[in-house]
């Protein structure tokens, strides 16, 4: 459970390399060294950018901080920074409520109906976020199949506003994030042995009891999985928000767009950039130590 | 919460759970078929059966987990047929333990503690006692994983156990662990049952164990009960074939009975039949410790039956020898004898008589 | 009575959530379909005018054939590193395990727009940006966690004493490896490698950063059809995307199952081989 603190992209270079560590980094076999042509791969095309960035967020326009204390000495960015993490728990919150619930009656099922939900959950999976966040604009807006069936229902007289809107916003995102919450809870859930709530049963204990007290805490692992995943997927969407979310609604990443293609500020894109990279490395190591998020990434989708 | 867990008297005594025409289908499929049967007050009964027979159906339906097609379950003159199994308010082992792992080996023995709203200083008293019981005392603070089979199981009956319910139900609660720790928790459970003096209702399918531990045995054969009685009167008057072949190893001559013999149907040998004349049957049976063995030129005692039969082989188990022999019919008999008694002339290869007393003899259907 | 409550309402529940995960599908499918210019819903007269206009536009032509490009070359990239990767996940011994696989992973974890960002300003430099190469190495990145993933799996369920039984009968090394073992993994290579080519023919946000006049893919090219105004020809090329992705996968599905009727068939003499 502890091993993802140690060995998150942070941990592993802490320290000084002694020469004993040096001689363990020899340490590959013949099969081992196969890893190396990706790694470097990685650490050249992937690291190396990211470290580019930063420096880039240190240096442009000037050497020093003064793109971070930027961020801040407007109130324009604070309010970004926080609507970013009001919707990301929103939609953390919304997205387990939905997912627990599907994920439940997926180890309640037969066979075939399981592979259909599975298959329903899949299905986004492998739709383009833009086509899917593009349709639920199609749905939401004010000549959509939202407002217009609702007013031949003769249900409304207007329209409701909803694309423009948090409600909008976290409408796509949950949409987006489902999958990726079902599936590590529904991995979860199926390991959980269903005698122990006949136990508890038989112990005294009833149904709806059982269920909180002994299925509750066995499927914690997997929602907290969830929970991580949707969290910090949240933080750094772009696409969705934009298409749905109004100016009051700006997130993190659409302000990180903005700053390179309307405004040019490399600096500052860069110096954002690096505060939600510190954000979501932060809670990696923080959630680490509850956490085995390898094994729900490394699990085939 | 309701009648059957407000037993807070310190000594429990035992409920009787009476059956009555309870059956169970699953579509055609027919588990239970009408089944009769009276548990006492206290006692120590064992369903027993193959797999497939309904023993766990019937247990389950006792427990509350299912629901009979037909029939009705009463405790107590009670009707609790439909009442659901945490009302029910009795203590329940499993094969598989069913231990919580997300709770210490102590927080899993309070738990029906708890449910029953029980003041904390109690919960600690009586979670103490029930392990010390099971000779766990020690081991309170682990987890569950962090102990053996043997252990585990243990902790599994303190858990049933803590709340002082009045029945116990096991469904084979030793099937998963080796022979030496089964036969020392069979000799703990005994114990158990006779210090608690609640009711027991033990399911299995290993007929040694069944004749260890029980009071009555209920044996079970496709959903019906074939033979209800003490483990002597199954092992000793065995009312059917299927009785004697399950319960103890059996030697059966299939023919008929004429008169007052029975008449080989293969060899067209005929024996008398003593006590069992007058029944009807297809089989007689007699006990492998029943048969005895001399060489042929031995003389057979006027009260005994014999057959003429080669030795297969001997196999010598320290306080007994048993004999493998096949008829000339082409039978095969199993003998048991006390080693020091065993006859000179008995070695593979050799021709003897079998021979019984015509009184150890039973005509089965 | 109160359980078969809970189930019933536990069933609409899902129902509605299973409606919310494929509605975006139930939307555009049939908008594509719509004579209408504004999308409006119920969409009205059927027409494939927005299909023709595709055809009609060269922009989205050049996008698509972009894209394919950038997307083959991806997973191919992507399925030889991921495939080594793999098999020294598997099978060897690698210091500090655990740091290297967060490693592999991170692509999965770190927000798309950052990692679109950094490969912008540094490929920038490198006058990397709106070519060939700089949108395979970025999407490579992407996409190759997911061939590790699947072959890693695949790689595990491989009976080693295969490989044994190759090497006793003389094949060296690499022999073994692609007569014995790589056909064995295919399924899951294949997989990989599917999963590599949607990741990128899928991807918009790096693509953004990296596009320009002089290069732009096919989300790309949607993103700014539905940016600056709705254009209902996204919907007709969504439309297509869907039917390339879920065809695709069916035929997976298919291979996958011929693969293991086949490979059932041959398990007799495969276990003689290796006894």
């Amino acid at each position: 459970m502890t091993s993802a603190t140690a060995d998150s992209p942070t941990g592993g270079l802490r320290g000084r390399l002694h020469l004993s560590r040096l001689s363990r980094w020899m340490r590959f076999d013949g099969w081992g060294a196969l890893i190396l042509p990706l790694l470097v791969f990685l650490v050249l095309v992937f690291g190396l950018p990211l470290v580019v960035m930063l420096s880039r967020s240190l240096t442009d326009p000037s050497l020093g901080l003064q793109n971070y204390r930027d961020i801040f000495a407007n109130a324009v960015y604070p309010r970004v920074l926080g609507n970013t993490f009001l919707i990301a728990v929103i939609v953390t919150a919304v997205t387990l409520a939905l997912a627990y619930p599907y994920a439940y009656l997926m180890t309640l099922v037969g066979p075939v109906w399981r592979m259909i939900m599975l298959g329903l959950v899949l299905v986004p999976f492998w739709t383009s976020i833009l086509v899917r966040s593009f349709a639920l604009v199609l749905f939401l807006r004010d000549t959509g199949a939202f407002n217009s069936t609702l007013e031949t229902a003769g249900v409304i007289d207007q329209p409701i506003p909803l694309i423009r809107t948090l409600t909008g916003v976290v409408f796509g995102m949950v949409q987006v994030a489902l999958p990726f919450a079902v599936l590590p809870m529904y991995a979860t859930m199926q390991g959980i042995d269903r005698r122990l709530l006949q136990a508890a049963e038989s112990l005294g204990d009833r149904p709806a009891g059982a269920f909180w007290r002994i299925f509750v805490p066995l499927s914690a692992p997997g929602v907290a999985a969830a929970a991580l995943l949707t969290f910090i997927q949240a933080l750094g969407y772009y696409i969705t928000p934009a298409l749905l979310g109004g100016p009051k609604n700006t997130m993190i990443g659409e302000l990180i767009v903005q700053q390179v293609s309307t405004v040019l500020r490399f600096g500052f894109a860069a110096a954002l950039a690096t505060l939600l990279l510190l954000t979501t490395l932060l809670l990696l190591v923080i959630a680490g130590r509850f956490v085995d998020l390898q094994k729900h990434l490394m699990r085939r989708p | 919460m309701t009648a059957a867990l407000e037993t807070p008297a310190q000594t429990s005594t035992g409920a009787p759970i009476s059956i009555n025409a309870v059956s169970k289908k699953y579509g055609d499929n027919t588990v239970l078929e009408a089944v009769d049967l009276d548990v006492r007050a206290g006692e120590f009964l064992t369903l027993l059966g193959a797999s497939g027979s309904g023993k766990s159906t019937l247990l389950n339906i006792i427990a509350g987990f299912t629901q009979p097609t037909g029939g009705t379950v009463t405790v107590d003159g009670r009707d609790i047929t439909s009442r659901p199994p945490h009302k029910r308010g009795f203590g329940m082992v499993s094969q598989h333990y069913a231990l919580f792992p997300h709770m210490s080996v102590a927080d899993n023995v309070a738990f029906p503690l708890k449910r029953q709203k029980v003041a904390k200083g109690e919960i600690r008293r009586r979670v103490a006692e029930a392990l010390e019981l099971v000779e766990l005392g020690h081991l309170g603070g682990r987890r569950p994983s962090e102990l053996s089979g043997g252990q585990q199981q243990r902790v599994a009956l303190a858990r049933a156990i803590v709340f002082r319910p009045r029945v116990l139900l096991m469904d084979e609660p030793l099937g998963a662990l080796d022979k030496l720790l089964r036969e020392q928790l069979q000799l703990e459970i005994r114990r158990l049952h006779q210090e608690m003096g609640i009711t027991f209702v033990f399911v299995t399918h290993d007929q040694d164990e069944a004749l260890t531990m029980s009071d009555r045995i209920a044996l079970l054969r496709h959903g019906r009960i074939v033979q209800l009685g003490t483990p002597e009167q199954l092992y000793a008057e065995p009312n059917c074939r299927y009785s004697a072949e399950f319960v103890g190893v059996s030697n059966i001559f299939t023919g008929t009975v004429q008169g007052r013999t029975f008449v080989d149907g293969v060899s067209g040998r005929s024996y008398r039949l003593e006590g069992a004349a007058g029944q009807h049957g297809s089989s007689l049976m007699v006990r492998p410790e029943r048969l005895n063995i001399a060489t042929v030129s031995a003389p057979v005692p006027d009260d005994m039956d014999h057959v003429e039969a080669t030795v297969d082989d001997c196999i010598y188990l320290g306080s007994s020898r048993t004999v493998q022999l096949s008829t000339d019919a082409g039978l095969h008999l199993v003998a048991r004898t006390e080693v020091p008694r065993s006859p000179d002339g008995v070695v593979p290869g050799a021709r003897v008589n079998a021979y019984w007393d015509v009184r150890d003899a039973c005509v089965l259907d | 009575m109160t359980k078969t409550l809970t189930r019933t309402g536990l069933v609409a529940l899902a129902v509605i959530i299973g409606a919310y995960l494929i509605l975006p599908v139930l939307i555009v499918v049939p908008m594509s379909f719509s004579d209408s210019s504004f999308l409006t819903f119920p969409p009205g007269e059927m027409s494939l005018r927005w299909f023709h206009n595709i055809l009609d536009e060269p922009v989205w032509l050049d996008s698509a054939l972009a894209s394919l490009q950038v997307a083959l070359l991806s997973a191919a990239c992507a399925v030889v590193l991921g495939v080594l990767a793999a098999l020294a996940l598997v099978r060897g011994r690698i210091p500090f395990r655990n740091t290297i696989t967060a490693v592999l992973l991170a692509p999965l974890i770190v927000p798309y727009v950052i990692i679109g960002l950094a490969s912008y300003i540094a490929f920038l430099q490198l006058g990397l940006t709106q070519t060939t190469l700089g949108f395979v190495l970025v999407h490579t990145c992407l996409a190759v966690p997911y061939v590790v993933i699947n072959v890693a799996a695949g790689l595990v369920s491989v009976d080693r004493r295969l490989e044994m039984a190759a090497m006793s009968l003389g094949a060296g090394p690499v022999t073994t490896f692609f007569k014995v073992t790589l056909p064995l993994i295919l399924p899951s290579v294949l997989a990989g490698g599917l999963f590599a080519f949607f990741i990128s023919w899928d991807e918009v946000v790096t693509a953004i950063f990296l596009s320009g006049p002089d290069m732009t893919t096919l989300p790309v090219q949607m993103w700014s059809g539905i940016r600056v105004q709705i254009d209902p020809t996204v919907a007709a090329i969504s439309t297509l995307v869907l039917l390339v992705i879920f065809g695709s996968f069916i035929v997976l599905g298919l291979t996958r199952l011929i693969q293991r009727l086949v490979r059932r068939r041959m398990a007799d003499p495969a276990t003689n081989t290796g006894a």
